[in-house]
């Protein structure tokens, strides 16, 4: 095993263990923004991980421009659905909890 | 939702890139994954985003509603007439072979033009559905 499948296998397991965590997030977080905090967050981080993980793997080439390119537009459609669904929560009407509120 | 920044500013740059996937799906499907029904799904999908983005009004400035319809019998049109044409050239119901001289280069053609007609039935009638579902535009 190379130093370059070392790196990799760490980045992958590590992306798989951020999205481990935010699935549980998902699930155990109170309230809406929060979720929403879990998924949005650690799906962006976690896809870049993968990414890095899978880019190592491969020898350099096409596959690491291709992942590349699949990072760039991750890095901009992820966030940007992420503030769409908190926007149109908000607009329509749903607000955080006061802190203390343990609902 | 028009006057969200955010989601206009990443839809003006990220419409584009869709419709070129979708046509590189479309082109590349003879060699590898995709053709005709993803492209138009892809394509249609582009413009499902500027609808939610940009509005009812905006999209149909952009493609017109009879232009979509026009297009959607195009594509069958296109579809059974390459099969009609391999009758009249002496094969069977889309028998490719015999579009050219050439038997290979003659399934590339039909290929080709059968996969173009699928995608622009299926991109015309998925974005006219979403259409139809959005209503007319706002009046005011």
């Amino acid at each position: 095993m190379s130093l370059a499948h070392l790196f990799s296998t760490v980045l992958l397991g590590t992306g798989a263990a951020m999205l481990i965590i935010g699935s549980v997030g998902i699930n155990r977080f109170p309230h809406f923004y929060s979720r929403l905090h879990a998924a949005g967050v650690v799906d962006t981080v976690a896809a870049g991980l993968f990414l890095a993980g899978l880019a190592l793997y491969f020898d350099p080439g096409l596959v690491t421009v291709k992942l590349l390119l699949v990072f760039v537009f991750l890095l901009f459609t992820s966030p940007t659905a992420c503030h769409a669904l908190a926007r149109a929560a908000y607009s329509s009407g749903l607000r955080e909890p006061a802190a203390g509120d343990d609902r | 939702m028009s006057d969200d920044l955010i989601l206009r500013i990443v839809s003006k740059f990220l419409i584009p890139v869709i419709v070129l996937f979708g046509l590189y799906v479309q082109f590349h499907g003879e060699y590898g994954p995709g053709g005709g029904f993803q492209a138009g799904v892809i394509l249609a999908s582009a413009l499902i985003l500027y609808l939610l983005v940009f509005g009812s009004a905006a999209v149909r400035a952009v493609v017109p509603l009879a232009w979509l319809r026009w297009q959607a019998a195009f594509g069958v049109v296109l579809y059974a007439g390459t099969g009609m044409a391999t009758l009249l050239l002496g094969g069977e119901f889309l028998e490719y072979g015999v579009l050219a001289a050439d038997p290979v280069a003659g399934q590339h053609l039909g290929i080709i033009l059968i996969e173009l007609g699928v995608m622009l039935t299926v991109s015309s009638t998925i974005a006219l559905l979403a259409m139809l579902f959005a209503g007319e535009p706002d009046q005011s």
